[in-house]
């Protein structure tokens, strides 16, 4: 298991400033109640709770970028509508989507696609679908 | 009473059964849905990024062309309603960015449209008491109705999420679709996940995350034992239905739960004809559980013609 280092270098670093100015959220507002995780409808297969993203997000660690619960998060809205503070998780949640998309590439390739699939789908998952897993979205 | 009426891409496709009867509904109660000329889709998904203004253009200019079409805009898909609100929202908020957009989309768009979602037109214009009026005059003249079937109302997500900003109802107890299910007769059942999320988009990337989420939702709903379950979201209608038949497989003793728009029960209630309302692209069939209420045979479609899913035997409990 890694160590986790802190360091205020850190904290006041690239990163927390860029998931401030992406997401319009004070990260320092949420302190930590667990609201979120305990109402996320995908949290059972995130391996970084909710709360834990946020935390992870507050000292600047890029650890969180790797998480595969920026992933799994549908954005939708029940996290932001229980914050006892406000915080507007689901817009964290695309901060660091937009961030992780920019250093490791689109999640999801047309031409990776079951042709069969997608004229099945209805249009407004596939829209959306690459509106959140790829660089021209967002 | 014309309405200007934004169908968005999914409802002229695998949506099309709920444009159908939405617009045959609207119809029946004098409130004409007028389909939006110049119409493109809304992107389908609110950018939550504060830089992505470009994102925005699309549902920008949606709403600048209904601005110069009429006051306001209603629209049956609960995803478009919540885009396009949550839109309207923003650029009301900010006159500086909604100039950058404007001159991006060569629009003079100045906030001042009225986004509606249909069922704020029921409850709001024509009242449900009317509708439960209307639902006893059809009653009288076809001698069918859906009283006592128990339906789950389901909400999902984008119809009411986030509170502050689309305002149709409570983002934890809603009971806009409760109240409109007792209008028709129906008898709603309570159940745990009716706010929950359905998966999503998650179907494209993640598709057994997104299918255990929806099952969970079918699960909550059988718990309250619902007869059939109705949705205002397209995207929730798909991912409730087109993996029963796979869940029924997985999970014994699973019941086939039928998922239907809110707006072809209200048809069925209000004695249209359902003939053509998209019953092809449902995969559980819901007549099993009408036919006991006298609907069994206004469908007009043969059961080779419903999707393949599974079928629901009726629910013997009282």
């Amino acid at each position: 298991m890694a160590r986790i280092r802190l360091s205020g270098e850190r904290i006041r670093g690239e990163l927390v400033r860029k998931i401030e100015e992406l997401s319009g959220q004070n990260l320092l507002a949420c302190n930590q109640c667990g609201k979120c995780s305990a109402g996320c409808p995908a949290a059972a297969v995130m391996d970084l709770l909710p709360n834990q993203v946020i935390r992870y997000a507050q000292f600047g660690l890029e650890e969180v970028l790797a998480a595969n619960s920026i992933w799994v998060c549908a954005a939708c809205q029940t996290c932001y509508a229980r914050c006892p503070h406000g915080v507007d998780l689901p817009r964290v949640m695309e901060a660091l989507r937009v961030i992780a998309l920019e250093q490791q590439g689109d999640r999801l390739r047309p031409q990776e696609l079951d042709p069969q699939k997608v004229a099945e789908l209805p249009q407004l998952a596939v829209v959306g679908g690459f509106r959140k897993f790829t660089m021209m979205g967002g | 009473m014309a309405i200007p009426y934004y169908p968005g891409c999914t409802l002229s496709t695998r949506g099309r059964g709920y444009d159908a009867s939405g617009r045959a509904v609207a119809k029946a109660l004098g409130l004409e849905l007028q389909e939006l000329q110049d119409w493109n889709c809304c992107g389908a998904t609110f950018p939550l990024s504060m830089d992505n203004l470009l994102a925005m253009a699309g549902p920008a200019r949606v709403l600048a062309g209904a601005r110069a079409q009429g006051e306001r805009v209603a629209t049956l898909c609960a995803i478009c309603y919540n885009v396009l609100k949550r839109t309207n929202h923003f650029l009301q908020g900010d006159a500086e960015k909604r100039e950058r957009i404007n001159h991006f989309i060569e629009a003079q768009y100045a906030g001042d449209l009225r986004v509606q979602h249909f069922l704020e037109v029921l409850r709001d214009e024509l009242g449900f008491q009317a509708l439960r009026q209307r639902v006893e005059e059809a009653r009288e003249a076809t001698g069918r109705s859906l009283e006592g079937l128990k339906v789950a109302p389901y909400y999902g997500c984008l119809l009411l999420r986030p509170q502050k900003e689309l305002q149709l109802d409570d983002a934890e107890d809603p009971h806009i679709l409760e109240d409109l299910l007792q209008a028709l007769g129906c008898q709603p059942v309570d159940f745990s996940h009716r706010v929950e999320c359905c998966g999503s988009y998650l179907l494209v990337t993640s598709a057994e995350l997104a299918a255990d989420m929806s099952f969970g939702v079918l699960q909550s709903a059988a718990r309250s034992a619902a007869d059939l379950l109705v949705t205002a979201c397209p995207l929730c209608q798909y991912n409730l239905d087109y993996r029963q038949a796979e869940m029924a497989r997985q999970h014994p003793g699973f019941q086939p739960l039928p998922v239907l728009y809110f707006t072809q029960l209200m048809g069925l209630a209000l004695g249209l004809d359902a003939t053509d309302w998209g019953w092809e692209l449902h995969h559980v069939d819901p007549r099993p559980v009408l036919t006991e209420h006298g609907y069994g045979q206004v469908f007009g479609v043969r059961r080779s013609e419903f999707g393949g899913g599974p079928q629901r035997t009726p629910n013997s409990e009282p």
